[in-house]
């Protein structure tokens, strides 16, 4: 089986990228992090399903045997992007309540995290506001 | 009624009636006695078809008359319908306390969306314990975290959305994984039926078939909260209301150790790599997680520690890879589901009732609610193993299947395991100490609390108590039919180890 | 291309509902353009919902089609527009297209085939010729109702905060 090198380039390269903007601190690169992680990750189904090829629809003169795209990665795919369509709003949405609510959209610390850095005595002027109740 | 309309129903009934649920937005009531009628009608499904699976082996259902490997299977074995009966009992349990509380109802917004998520978080895990297609199970758990997504964020608060974005950040990323890895699993198999990958799987070359199975282990470590991915758990759980923590404490955990447990014994069985990770794995979650525990001033963060530390016990289980381990793992998942469940729901009580869940601020709790007491405490032995109750049974189960294995490692384990068990009762038995004994804290007696929780017991809904101790009565019954339960794992660890039953099922 | 003067000259208003934006904000060019290309993408989106079985299209791609006329109108005209639009709250579509979705499933399980088996009959209908329905084509619809509640509520909740 041969592959298609640009292909497999590019997944690499999407995924470097969206690990990286995951990493930030601001939840705006954070979700277009997890979008190009996604498409990455989608772009490898499709290579999974080898070689393009001829539409798949059956009763069509001449789409048997050999020659025909593989329907599957392609119908896994359109899931796997309306799903992450959804989630990706629903996280803008979340962002945008953040901002709202903190006035930015930076993930904060872990509440964990936060106690300990106030436990050091230089540290207690820096406490997190919201710790649980 | 034939398995051909039964399977289906699990997962099709919840996400009609949550189309209902929202047309119905205004009729809450309808709403109420809505979910009720499903989710029962689940529970007696689920039990119908842990009879059918437990009399005459895995109902098969091709979607839409597809035969596998083509078209989506469902199947329901042993395991997955006796976790699709336990889950769906935990969910009606869940469902009636969240009436009581009040949360169905106390948030007017555009959409009513407590109902429809919930019901959707419900067709989600029952169709994660039905597939056979492992594209399938990634929608599954898509579909039970989008409904769980809302429902952490219920509350829309600065606490709840910084929780939301830890624990969608994480799910996303893993779900980001699990593409990844039924991609690979695509490349290298052609199929992503589990029955017909399990077979393709075995001409693969083991060191393809290693990394296939460490990234699934991955994917799922992430969902059922294992060392080193665990700490999303503890830090979102709590934030959210009560008996959205509850169902998420007892089931979304568990349902990645279920797709642990179906991959790797199905796809990868017999892989001595894969079983020492799980193993080292087991005694990392089992020991940080409970040393995290010990440390906690909140109650529910606690318990969300002692869920980390307990979901090793299940992987040590599953690392044995004996049929006596696997019996194990999987009455310690059933028996984990419930207990944990019911913790849950009595720290909501005890937070509603002590006006705090801080260890710190409350005290004294027995004086004005004994009954909250006892329903504290025995989930709460059971959870740290205190004999007779189910914990211990689950346990003892374990512990005699690690040492019959007799490996330096297992031995290590059984030891950790022990050890864990000792730390869970010293957790909970300060819990109980700092909340239930000592002088009647300030926050327990102040009479001016504006959410009408009053000292006396009548104020706390009924229905949220009787919900609470229905699930420690539940518990106990585990404890109860632990013999038989046992008996039933065992089979069900049976089917697991020799996986061509399940194939030859799907597959025919 | 702003409209400079307060609509009050007595003409009719471009865009039923926008006359509660600011007079600042209202444009001639795209409130006119959103009456004219309005139905006819609502008519487009239909034609790829029941086309969609057997070419490009289908019940998804309509819905979000349709739902391209409504963020349109919305951009044209805001909230009061798309209230105008549709009068109904999202969760209606949503939920009904859930229901129809999952009850097409069921209602092959009641006739006794399998879970979300298709079935198809042909009629010989006057003047259209004979035509052939599936049942695809609820389950489409059912998906199509989804998208489109979906996206009116991205708009009444996301869009109606951003807004002030």
């Amino acid at each position: 089986m041969t592959g298609n090198l640009t292909l497999a380039l590019l997944t690499g390269l999407l995924y470097t990228v969206g690990t990286y903007l995951l990493l930030q601190r601001t939840l705006t690169r954070v979700v277009i992090g997890l979008g190009l992680l996604g498409h990455g990750a989608n772009l490898l189904l499709l290579q999974a399903g080898g070689p393009p090829g001829r539409a798949p629809f059956s009763g069509a003169a001449g789409t048997a045997g050999d020659g025909v795209a593989d329907p599957l990665p392609q119908a896994m795919v359109l899931t796997a992007i309306v799903i992450t369509f959804g989630v990706s709003a629903f996280l803008l949405a979340l962002a945008y309540r953040s901002w709202v609510l903190t006035g930015d959209d930076e993930v904060q610390d872990d509440v964990e995290d936060a106690r300990i850095a106030r436990q050091r005595p230089d540290r207690h002027a820096h406490a997190h506001p919201e710790e649980l109740s | 009624m034939s398995t051909r309309v039964l399977l289906p129903l699990p997962v099709v009934l919840p996400l009609l009636t949550a189309g209902l649920s929202i047309v119905l937005a205004r009729y809450q009531r309808l709403q109420r006695l809505l979910s009720v009628l499903v989710l029962t009608s689940v529970v007696v499904i689920a039990g119908l078809l842990l009879h059918t699976a437990d009399t005459s082996g895995p109902a098969v259902v091709q979607l839409g008359g597809w035969v596998a490997p083509i078209g989506i299977s469902l199947v329901a074995d042993r395991l997955s319908a006796l976790l699709l009966l336990v889950s769906a009992t935990v969910l009606l349990a869940v469902l009636l306390y969240a009436i009581g509380q009040g949360v169905a109802d106390g948030r007017r917004s555009p959409l009513a969306v407590f109902h429809p998520c919930y019901l959707v978080l419900a067709a989600g895990i029952s169709m994660a314990f039905l597939t056979g297609d492992l594209f399938n199970l990634f929608v599954a758990f898509e579909v039970m975290l989008v409904a769980s997504y809302v429902l952490i964020t219920l509350d829309g608060g600065a606490a709840q959305v910084r929780a939301g974005m830890t624990y969608v950040v994480v799910s996303l990323l893993a779900s980001v994984l699990f593409v990844t890895a039924i991609g690979l699993v695509y490349a290298a198999t052609g199929t992503v039926n589990m029955a017909d990958a399990a077979e393709r799987l075995q001409d693969v070359p083991d060191g393809v078939r290693l990394v296939l199975g460490l990234v699934l282990l991955v994917v799922f470590g992430i969902k059922a909260a294992v060392f080193p991915l665990f700490s999303w758990l503890p830090d979102s759980y709590p934030t959210a209301p009560s008996p959205v923590t509850a169902v998420f404490a007892g089931l979304l955990t568990k349902v990645g150790v279920y797709a642990i447990l179906r991959t790797q014994t199905l796809l990868f069985p017999d892989s001595e790599v894969i079983s020492q990770v799980l193993l080292v794995l087991a005694v990392l979650t089992m020991v940080v997680g409970i040393l995290g525990a010990l440390v906690q001033d909140d109650l529910k963060r606690l318990l969300s520690f002692t869920i980390v530390s307990h979901i090793g016990y299940m992987l040590l289980g599953l690392g044995l890879a004996s049929k006596a381990g696997l019996a194990g793992a999987i009455l310690y998942t059933v028996h984990h589901i419930v207990v944990q469940t019911t913790l849950f729901l009595v720290a909501g009580l005890v937070e509603r009732r002590g006006g705090t869940s801080s260890l710190r601020l409350s005290g004294g709790l027995q004086h004005v609610a004994p009954l909250l007491a006892v329903l504290y405490l025995l989930p709460a032995l059971s959870l740290a193993g205190i004999p007779p109750l189910s914990g211990f049974l689950a346990k003892l189960g374990l512990l005699q299947a690690g040492v019959a294995d007799g490996g330096v490692l297992a031995m290590v384990a059984v030891a950790a395991a022990v050890a864990t068990s000792l730390l869970t009762l010293y957790a909970v038995g300060r819990a109980w100490s700092e909340v239930f004994w000592g002088p009647v804290a300030d926050v327990v007696a102040d009479p001016d609390r504006s959410d009408s929780v009053d000292v006396g017991t009548a104020r706390t809904p009924r229905l949220m108590v009787g919900a609470a101790a229905l699930a420690v009565v539940g518990g106990l019954a585990i404890t109860v039919v632990a013999g038989p339960l046992y008996g039933l794992s065992a089979r069900a660890a049976d089917d697991l180890v020799t996986p061509s039953r399940y194939v030859e099922a799907v597959l025919r | 291309m702003t409209d400079p003067q307060p609509v009050d000259s007595g003409a009719p208003p471009r865009l039923p509902g926008a006359d509660e934006l600011d007079a600042v904000r209202r444009s001639v060019v795209l409130e006119t353009a959103v009456r004219l290309v309005f139905h006819t993408i609502l008519v487009f989106s239909l034609y790829l919902l029941l086309a969609g079985h057997n070419q490009p299209g289908g019940g998804f791609v309509g819905g979000l089609v349709a739902g391209l006329a409504f963020v349109l109108r919305y951009i044209a005209g805001g909230r009061a527009a798309l209230r105008e639009a549709v009068p109904v709250d999202p969760g209606v579509p949503l939920g009904l297209g859930l229901v129809l979705a999952a009850g097409t499933g069921v209602t092959a399980l009641l006739l006794g085939g399998q879970f979300l088996e298709s079935g198809k009959v042909e009629l010989d209908l006057p003047l259209l010729g004979i035509v052939k329905a599936t049942s695809a084509l609820p389950f489409d619809t059912g998906v199509y109702l989804v998208v489109v509640g979906l996206v009116l509520g991205v708009l009444r909740t996301l869009g109606a905060e951003a807004e002030r």
